[in-house]
């Protein structure tokens, strides 16, 4: 069925990570015709294979390849080899993720217009805007079977989202609702609807979830246009004289170093591989990496100022069960400088299993005052803080020459400190958050610390100018024609939504646009 | 949680015993409850050193609701040979900061605040944080202990909870 393709054909497009981005643009380019071998350096995990046990899960998906951290964030110290909870399998990140999907705002794609130039800030405006996005976004919307968006309900509440919405009402929010979820809620889907089992975060057992790997891929691979090799670990980018991209290299299940030619490279391998691919993939031509002669490549790092509020009742909530993210406020994501920050957040419910409240309730404490808050687990109820954090050209991804991993590569270094504005917007979101639920007689809350990183953004920047940014309004980079980068580390800023809507129809766009150049002769 | 030991009653256990406190049975390769619920023989550890690891953790996480056997399950993996000269010389530590504080051993002090004030002196050290951070899976992902806290874990082989009451708060 899937096409396999030879190693020195020239004439395919090859895509490294299969996530969002990846797995998106690959799939759409297949069904336009073009031929594509995606590279993707996990395994191949189907909803069969998911497990309902959260370590077991982790162990099976996330990215535990060696990576190190610096800066003043908490996760540092609390997960220092653990920046982010991403995930290695075909699929990417969209195995584990929730499944929240929302546009941006249209003041968001002008993020430097609207909030102004903030100290220590590098804000610009993205190249494109809300017109521009709207249809790409709709065709993600469809794709993603993304409920209250054309015609799709809503998913009924759990336990979790009634002790939200209550305390929502209570505090006088009005835009309380259980999300734009990329979950199937309709009967007339294609997809078996939620079946509100929870352990979205370890891969949805039924399907009824969007995934790349399970939904995008296999129609992609249908078409006999695409060919997804897994266990495939890219290391190096290659060019010719004419610094063009000719190639890549990687290490196969084996461990052997392959080369596959290539017409044409999109790089989706999140925000820390991708800018540390192109680091890594440094030569003669391009002593800094590839698509790095602006100095962009790795900067303007964003994970979101994210936070959670955990609240302790005096009677059951049970909020385990169900939907993890079972509804949003969306009330305080509006741009309001009176608040003290520019830029906005969003809230959602989420709850941890056990194992994991155990982990990230508070890392490292321990006592009475900690053991106390788990032995009402059950009477818990949670949500997460979800806004815009600053860009800063200190924020970054490096190489870290010091450790290798195990194809003896630099592993990526990634630094990170807290801007005041994010400070001042996670302060305001634990206040509002904890009110919430003391609105309906919460006995204790708790102002929980960011986890590693599920958002990861901005680390190869599109920007009007090719001297503030690494790729254009495409993706393309704007050093290297044929290179472009697909995943959320083109993010230009964050805005205050949860990425994956964005990288998604941004991966639609790109691929109607490659497709287009391709069978013009531009590419 | 042995078969040597399991079988044996309180009287014969206590018939074995070097030592015996309000908390622990200790003998020559064993450590037990003082009422024989539960009885693990060490091989690389020595009892007593069983015995004050298991107090410290559960004062290091400490559930009023969960037996020891849980806790003995959550460190009874220091109990091999490559561990063992680690584990003993960190509960040598340990106890030497008790006696620092005037009392006879870290299993000797009676109050909790007591041995927490003598954890909270040793927090950053390597030791405490080895024991702390190998409970967090060590104690919290031990199946036996999640209905305690009413965790429900895996619901796929159950059909979800849509029709096992994913909304059935009555209370808000």
């Amino acid at each position: 069925m899937s096409a396999p393709f030879d190693l020195n054909d020239d004439s395919v497009v090859v895509v490294i990570g299969t996530g969002a981005g990846g797995g998106v643009v690959a799939s759409e380019l297949a069904k336009k015709g073009v031929s594509v071998v995606a590279l993707e350096a996990g395994g191949r995990h189907l909803p069969e294979d998911f497990v309902n046990d959260e370590w077991d899960s982790f162990g099976q998906l996330a990215w535990l390849d060696a990576r190190t951290t610096s800066g003043d964030w908490r996760v540092a110290k609390d997960f220092s080899g653990l920046p982010a909870w991403i995930v290695k399998s075909v699929g990417g990140t969209t195995q584990h993720w929730a499944g929240a999907s929302l546009r941006f705002q249209d003041h968001e794609w002008k993020a430097l217009s609207t909030y102004g130039a903030v100290e220590g800030a590098t804000l610009l405006d993205w190249p494109i805007d809300a017109a521009e996005m709207a249809p790409w976004y709709a065709k993600a919307e469809d794709k993603l079977q993304v409920t209250r968006t054309n015609g799709r309900p809503g998913l009924p509440g759990n336990n979790n989202y009634s002790v939200f919405e209550a305390g929502a009402k209570a505090m006088g929010y009005s835009d309380v609702h259980t999300g734009r979820m990329a979950i199937a809620s309709d009967e007339g889907s294609d997809r078996i609807t939620c079946q509100q089992t929870g352990f979205c975060f370890q891969g949805c057992k039924w399907g009824a979830k969007w995934s790349a790997g399970y939904h995008e891929i296999p129609e992609g691979e249908a078409t006999g246009n695409l060919e997804v090799r897994p266990q495939a670990h890219v290391a190096r980018i290659l060019h010719n004289d004419a610094g063009k991209v000719t190639g890549v290299e990687y290490f196969d299940a084996d461990g052997n170093l392959q080369m596959q030619k290539a017409r044409l490279v999109c790089l989706a391998g999140n925000s820390f591989e991708s800018p540390r691919l192109l680091l890594n993939s440094a030569s003669s031509m391009f002593p800094n990496g590839l698509a790095n002669s602006a100095d962009h490549v790795g900067r303007h790092y964003m994970r979101h100022m994210t936070g959670s509020v955990y609240a302790v009742f005096d009677q059951p909530v049970k909020f385990w069960r169900g939907t993890t993210m079972a509804g949003i406020i969306t009330d305080e994501s509006r741009h309001d400088p009176s608040r003290g920050f520019v830029g906005g957040y969003e809230m959602e419910t989420l709850a941890l299993g056990l194992p994991f409240m155990a982990a990230f309730l508070d890392p490292g404490a321990w006592g009475r005052e900690f053991t106390s808050a788990l032995d009402q687990y059950e009477n818990m109820a949670g949500m997460w803080l979800v806004g815009e954090d600053m860009p800063q050209a200190t924020n970054r991804v490096t190489l870290n020459t010091d450790v290798q991993d195990q194809w003896g590569l630099p592993v990526p270094n990634v630094h990170f400190d807290d801007h005041p504005n994010d400070i001042a917007m996670r302060n305001h979101a634990y206040a509002q958050g904890q009110a919430i639920y003391d609105a309906v007689g919460a006995t204790r809350t708790f102002p929980t610390p960011p986890y590693p990183s599920t958002h990861n953004l901005g680390t190869n920047r599109m920007s009007e100018n090719p001297e503030d940014g690494v790729v254009n309004k495409w993706g393309q980079t704007h050093d290297i024609a044929n290179l472009f980068i697909s995943d959320g580390s083109q993010f230009t800023t964050g805005a205050a939504e949860n990425p994956t809507l964005t990288i998604v129809a941004l991966a639609i766009r790109q691929a109607d646009h490659i497709a287009g150049e391709m069978a013009a002769g531009n590419l | 949680m042995t078969q040597t030991l399991k079988g044996l009653s309180r009287r014969a256990l206590l018939q074995r015993a070097t030592a015996a406190s309000a908390t622990f049975v200790v003998g020559t390769g064993f450590l037990a409850a003082p009422d024989a619920a539960w009885a693990i023989e060490t091989t690389a550890l020595k009892p007593e050193t069983m015995a004050t690891l298991v107090q410290m953790a559960r004062d290091i996480y400490p559930h009023d609701q969960i037996g020891d056997e849980h806790y003995v399950t959550a460190v009874k993996g220091y109990d091999t040979t490559e561990a063992a000269e680690g584990i003993e010389a960190g509960i040598a530590k340990l106890n030497a900061a008790a006696q620092a504080a005037g009392h006879d051993s870290y299993l000797g002090m009676g109050w909790e605040r007591d041995r927490v004030d003598v954890l909270r002196g040793m927090e950053d050290d390597p030791f405490f944080q080895q024991i702390r951070g190998g409970l967090v899976t060590g104690l919290y992902n031990n199946k036996a202990v999640w209905p305690i806290f009413g965790y429900e874990g895996e619901s796929f082989s159950k059909g979800g909870y849509i029709d096992r009451g994913f909304n059935d708060i009555n209370w808000i």
